[in-house]
């Protein structure tokens, strides 16, 4: 396999590092470069709590190749919460409404979160719950998700 | 979960390249766009490419327009800019609605229509609404193009009728000429993020003419002439429709798996065609639910 030299932004900050065709960008992320919000979970784009932004998108972090990132900017959740507009309101509101338990889908449903009041800043509830579907949680019952979402447009 | 197949990545600039590098490795070569399938099959080995080709780079193959009353949708259009065009919901809402069905927000956010046909799973969402829009796959070679037709690319499940060495580059969908409405009705466990246990969708044109197309009730998704032939030049009654959920038993053969049972599937397939044409109809009319408000889970 021939190595690439890739280079991307990463929460702001140029990346140069060397990988193989089949590093996958999750574990490159979390591996190498030591950013541990996305998680490992089913690993196959069902559960959702590997999500990253990727130029501004939510993407499965466990379904791209590292190598495609090159060019390109991520952001995860380390990075989102002082650039991005919600989502440190939304952090807030969260801890706040107890919406998660043990926190492992939470940068997940942060990120997401974050996409869909970034396009629409007054959802419906079915327009939230369509957005995290996305992102399972196996704690919560997602009752408190949905609020804390709801709650943060509001400002309460 | 590391990826311990191993194999050469290439991001050609332009077509040739891509040809080229297509034509070299022939079933050894892998065109990579969202990735949403090919990773997980990467993971998984079921596939096992010398070379993935990145066709991200190839600009040609990007967006969708219409023109002439033809819709050509680039092999690297993804489910979420369809969802975002007002053309795509005006015009195809069938394919519109489908497409709103498809996984979730950051998987549509790379997966390509191209893509989910390429992947051919006999529950691929897309695939029935492109059948009533009776598209076609435009693919490349280095002998040329090839226009396939929807109805004959689905050879089996998770089989096409794309010939190693050759690349999908776009589908195009006539718009019809007549008004119509549509549905895209889908059987999942839940609303969100599921797989359809079956799919129907019905194309409703002001001549009293209908489309039914199905996903997830045989091994590949298709159009059901039979149940277009006990619905056309029909309005639709009790007793035409009972006809037709007569007709489309004929017309699939789902099976049964951990989603649903074989009967479970074959018993919803008659609601999904009766609650889709009427759907279909009501919206010709502009009445019934607004487009991406009704399925069954």
């Amino acid at each position: 396999m021939k190595k690439h030299d890739i280079q991307f932004k990463l929460n702001g900050e140029k990346i140069a590092i060397t990988v193989e065709p089949n590093d996958v960008l999750l574990d490159v992320l979390r591996g190498r470069l030591g950013i541990k919000s996305p998680k490992v979970g089913c690993d196959r784009g069902d559960c959702g709590t590997c999500t990253v932004l990727l130029d501004g998108r939510t993407i499965r972090s466990c379904l791209a190749l590292a190598v495609e990132a090159d060019g390109a900017e991520i952001v995860t959740l380390e990075g989102a919460n002082t650039t991005r507009k919600w989502t440190q309101r939304l952090q807030k509101k969260f801890h706040e409404k107890n919406a998660f338990q043990c926190g492992f889908c939470a940068p997940g449903v942060i990120l997401s979160a974050t996409e869909l009041l970034e396009t629409n800043p007054k959802p419906s509830e079915h327009e939230i719950k369509e957005a995290i579907a996305g992102n399972l949680c196996r704690c919560t019952g997602y009752e408190p998700i949905v609020e804390a979402i709801a709650e943060t447009v509001k400002g309460k | 979960m590391p990826i311990t197949a191993e194999f050469d990545y290439v991001k050609p600039k332009d077509m040739d390249e891509a040809l080229q590098v297509f034509s070299r490795y022939g079933d050894k070569a892998r065109a990579l766009a969202g990735g949403t399938d090919l990773v997980v099959h990467l993971k998984e080995g079921l596939a096992k490419p010398e070379v993935v080709v990145d066709i991200k780079a190839l600009a040609e193959l990007s967006g969708f327009a219409l023109k002439g009353g033809v819709l050509r949708i680039g092999a690297l259009a993804t489910f979420a800019e369809l969802i975002a065009s007002p053309l795509i919901k005006s015009k195809f809402p069938v394919l519109w609605e489908a497409s709103l069905t498809v996984a979730s927000v950051g998987v549509r956010n790379r997966a390509t229509v191209a893509g989910n046909i390429c992947s051919a799973v006999p529950s691929a969402d897309s695939a029935p609404a492109l059948a009533v829009y009776e598209a076609e796959v435009l693919v490349r070679g280095l002998k040329g193009l090839r226009r396939i037709p929807i109805g004959e690319w689905f050879t089996g499940p998770k089989k096409t009728a794309l010939l190693p060495g050759e690349l999908v580059t776009a589908l195009e969908l006539k718009l019809p000429e007549k008004k119509h409405g549509g549905c895209y009705m889908k059987l999942a466990r839940y609303e969100g993020e599921d797989l359809a246990q079956g799919g129907v969708a019905v194309l409703a044109l002001a001549d009293n003419t209908y489309r039914v197309a199905v996903c997830a009730l045989g091994p590949k998704p298709g159009r059901c002439p039979k149940t277009e032939s006990a619905l056309n030049a029909n309005k639709l009654s009790d007793k035409v429709l009972a006809t037709a959920k007569e007709a489309i038993l004929q017309e699939i053969s789902p099976i049964g798996d951990i989603r649903s049972s074989k009967e479970y599937r074959l018993h919803m397939a008659q609601i999904m065609l009766e609650r889709a044409a009427g759907h279909a109809v009501a919206r010709l009319f502009g009445k019934g639910p607004a487009y991406g408000t009704e399925n069954i889970a």
